[in-house]
């Protein structure tokens, strides 16, 4: 078979995956104040996983990733329980949250919240169930 | 002025995304189904725009880049169905 000569599209993709991982992560950092969240960043992060998936076929991506994302998915859900149990352990309701400014070493007076860590969960949850979806379809013939 | 102007821009940009929506389902082979939802990413991204400008707002210009972002991936998705008859490459060499 005829190799496709599909040179802009691979050269494209090298760029794009980059900004589309950024972005991800600006939209998961910008959850608290502004829209955005640990579900949308984990679907942009899983489109840029698609497009590497769709441009350098799937046995090239896992061979370099070898995460198990059903693994990470469980993870992810593990986290988001534990951190809403932790607010039970101080004797709040289950998933409390608290927020309050921490002094950090090198960036000085930040305000950090409890909530992160929930959404931390979220995307790992998001970022694992959509590939597993993704990879259990283009696997069969 | 300006107000009106943007209102009827949006009015047009409706009957466009009818119009695709009518070529989406109607569209006699796949490839015209492929470049109606092209066109419908690029209609959804425009009226968010002039959205925004109406409301004076930059809070929309993120859900910009995500419709673009998106609409790139499943376009060439379905551009790679199209063309080869398979989503995923498999055993690709390199």
């Amino acid at each position: 078979m005829k190799r496709p000569n599909d040179v802009i599209l691979r050269t494209v993709t090298k760029v794009a995956v980059v900004i589309i991982l950024t972005f991800s992560i600006h939209l998961f950092i910008s959850g608290h104040h502004y829209p955005g969240g640990g579900f949308i960043g984990g679907l942009a992060f899983t489109a840029a996983i698609t497009l590497l998936f769709l441009v350098y076929g799937i046995d090239t991506i896992r061979k370099n990733i070898s995460v198990d994302f059903k693994a990470v998915a469980a993870i992810g859900v593990l986290i988001s329980v534990l951190t809403g149990v932790g607010g039970m352990m101080a004797g709040k309701p289950f998933l409390n949250q608290t927020s309050g400014p921490v002094d950090l070493p090198l960036l000085g007076d930040t305000m950090l919240a409890t909530a992160v860590l929930f959404d931390v969960g979220v995307a790992l949850a998001v970022i694992g169930t959509a590939l597993t979806i993704i990879m259990s379809i283009g696997d069969d013939h | 002025m300006i107000p009106w102007i943007l209102f009827f821009s949006l009015s047009f940009l409706t009957f466009s995304i009818l119009a695709t929506i009518y070529r989406l389902i109607k569209g006699p082979t796949a490839s015209e189904r492929v470049m109606a939802l092209d066109a419908l990413g690029i209609y959804l991204i425009s009226g968010v725009a002039i959205f925004s400008i109406l409301l004076k707002s930059r809070a929309f210009f993120e859900i910009i880049l995500l419709i673009g972002i998106l609409s790139f991936v499943g376009t060439i998705a379905l551009a790679r169905f199209l063309e080869r008859g398979a989503v995923f490459e498999r055993n690709q060499s390199d």
